[in-house]
């Protein structure tokens, strides 16, 4: 088993296409309030497990590190995660940005999705625009997106 | 992921995605992307180094002054040690009636609970069973690996699912009998290979690609190069 072959088999897989990049310049970093958006399924162990194929989002509570993956693919490597959440969610990291005056705030919440999606249509349209919403609404400027 | 850069960009957040996988993050193009040739899993890299995962960040945060879409790649890569594998005693034989895998689950209980106490439970247990039903679960999948059809063997739930709480519950363990965070796929790498538990999952996995179940069922029992 290794990490080169699980590569290689999702290479085919068909990726979306945008016609157009929407394109928004953030303020200052100094100044931005940063978000950390994961498609690794996170949620705390209170909220409602991921769905095969779920395409909605969870609110992850910053003050919180209780935070259990939920993705349905045996195709990474979870003991990273297991060992250091930070490895997949670097919320301490940007506290000790935020601390130093490189990020001007870390917000209150992030937002967590399933990644491993092969109808993304429902994200585009529909749960995507609403949690970026939800963030814009939140004074969040800019979005760190990690997956797994 | 990329998709939900492209969408929040449209909703007036500036975006930056780490990418594992260089044809998709390539391919979708987002606003801004860092490319991390780094396991999957661990898109900052190394578990309990914060300085690398600043490293990151650092080259990550300094897209944001590019004043056009740009998909970067990270100086550092990370190669998967195929052959690395963590080196966890497992414990001798306690109840000769229990088949060698349940023995085994059972003898780990301890280290899983220390696992548990000092890592928490992020990738353990709870999916469908919790570490009391682990046993139990195992029992299931060796008898579909003995020739039980799987969908009357007593697997708790989504095949799948179970599976993913086994080798949390193994993996977890792990952690507790080692003082230093893994190489990637290294504990997998231990539980399948080198556990009894392990060896049966994959026996049940291919009693049920044999016996006709179809490809959801059984394929997602382990890594899919297995």
């Amino acid at each position: 088993m290794s990490d080169r072959d699980l590569k290689a088999m999702t290479a085919d897989i068909e990726t979306p296409v945008f016609e157009t990049t929407a394109f928004t310049i953030p303020p200052p970093l100094s100044e931005a309030t940063v978000a950390i958006v994961t498609t690794s399924s996170l949620h705390h162990p209170d909220q409602d497990d991921f769905a095969p194929a779920d395409t909605g989002y969870r609110i992850l509570d910053g003050s919180r590190r209780d935070y259990v993956t939920g993705h349905w693919s045996p195709n990474f490597d979870s003991v990273g995660f297991a060992y250091d959440m930070n490895t997949v969610f670097p919320l301490d990291r940007l506290d000790d940005l935020a601390a130093k005056g490189v990020i001007g705030k870390v917000a209150d919440q992030h937002l967590s999705y399933a990644g491993n999606q092969f109808e993304l249509s429902a994200v585009r349209i529909d749960s995507g625009p609403a949690g970026g919403r939800w963030l814009k609404d939140r004074g969040v400027d800019v979005v760190l997106l990690t997956p797994v | 992921m990329s998709t939900l850069a492209h969408v929040f960009e449209a909703e007036g957040l500036a975006t930056i995605a780490l990418g594992s996988m260089r044809n998709q993050i390539e391919h979708t193009a987002p606003p801004r992307g860092l490319f991390c040739d780094f396991p999957l899993g661990r898109p900052l890299g190394v578990p309990g180094d914060a300085e690398f995962q600043h490293g990151v960040l650092a080259v990550a945060f300094d897209l944001l002054d590019s004043p056009e879409p740009v998909v970067a790649e990270y100086s550092v890569s990370i190669e998967d040690d195929e052959s690395d594998v963590v080196a966890c005693t497992l414990p001798p034989r306690h109840d000769p009636d229990a088949h060698p895998a349940v023995d085994e689950a059972r003898g780990l209980r301890n280290a899983y609970d220390r696992g548990v106490e000092l890592t928490g439970n992020r990738a353990g247990t709870g999916r469908v069973v919790d570490a009391d039903g682990v046993p139990d679960a195992i029992e299931a999948f060796i008898r579909v690996a003995e020739g039980t059809p799987w969908k009357v063997a007593g697997i708790p739930g989504n095949p799948a699912r179970v599976s993913q709480d086994i080798r949390g519950y193994y993996e977890t363990a792990a952690l507790a009998m080692i003082d230093h965070a893994p190489s990637a796929w290294a504990g997998t790498r231990w539980f399948l290979d080198k556990t009894e538990t392990g060896k049966a999952i994959l026996a049940a996995r291919s009693a049920m690609r044999d016996s006709g179940a179809k490809h959801g069922h059984w394929f997602y029992l382990a890594p899919g190069d297995r």
